[in-house]
């Protein structure tokens, strides 16, 4: 199991400028919508449970993520849509989410069954314990150099 | 033979979060000898789910009061502070 088997080229966005993070969230669930993973009601939905469950990570390095995601009749297909963002947006934290957390790597999830995809988030949890790994991927700005971040 | 003791995990729709939870703690006290079972549900679930269960962890907040212990972390998914939470973990099931 790799990321890569995820992450197509059309569903990552490398140095995307968003605005806030119902930016970054809109987009990279049109692009999961345009890929044929999500139905219509994916973005509002997943903008929804943000909103009320936000997704958060503070990390240990200088970047912190997001995985925001929503519940499975919105969804297709298992899919995954990944951003770099040139600048941090403001997301909630999941644990506390009263706390601010500025992150500027998004992953949008697209998961189809409760407790099916999980390798899909193990490995995106492995990425962000793995500061090294973020830094390469945060300075990528081709789909070789993602594929080069990920090795088989 | 113990008993085996069961922790209850908890994240916002327990979809995918709470599994990966639940996994890596079997895995982590599995590797220290320490077999539990892991079960998984919504934070807003818990108030119906803590019947028999030993601990609640999660990564989300939750409402209300529970006469089980309740530990709060990310440590599964961002790595930060895991050592902690698990001995957190071991302390909070008297293991």
């Amino acid at each position: 199991m790799n990321i890569l088997d995820f992450l197509t080229p059309d569903l990552i966005s490398l140095h995307y400028t968003a605005k806030d993070s119902t930016d970054v969230i809109s987009h990279l669930g049109r692009q999961l919508f345009t890929a044929g993973y999500v139905r219509e009601t994916f973005v509002d939905a997943a903008l929804d449970r943000e909103s009320r469950l936000p997704t958060g990570l503070p990390l240990s390095g200088d970047v912190n993520a997001a995985i925001p995601h929503t519940e499975v009749e919105h969804v297709r297909k298992p899919g995954l849509a990944m951003a770099t963002l040139t600048a941090p947006v403001a997301f909630q934290n999941m644990v506390s989410p009263e706390e601010s957390v500025p992150c500027q790597l998004v992953f949008v999830m697209a998961l189809d069954q409760p407790k099916a995809q999980i390798e899909m988030l193990q490995e995106i949890a492995g990425i962000l314990q793995n500061t090294a790994t973020i830094k390469r991927l945060m300075s990528a700005t081709t789909f070789e150099d993602v594929r080069a971040t990920f090795p088989k | 033979m113990p008993v085996r003791k069961t922790i209850l995990v908890a994240c916002g729709t327990a979809i995918a979060t709470s599994t990966v939870v639940a996994k890596s703690i079997e895995e982590i006290l599995r590797e220290r000898g320490i077999d539990v079972v892991t079960r998984q549900c919504k934070a807003s679930e818990v108030g119906s789910m803590t019947t028999g269960v030993d601990l609640i962890v999660t990564t989300t907040p939750l409402q209300g009061n529970f006469d089980v212990p309740v530990i709060k972390t990310l440590a599964f998914l961002t790595g930060i502070g895991k050592e902690a939470v698990i001995e957190q973990i071991i302390q909070a099931l008297k293991l």
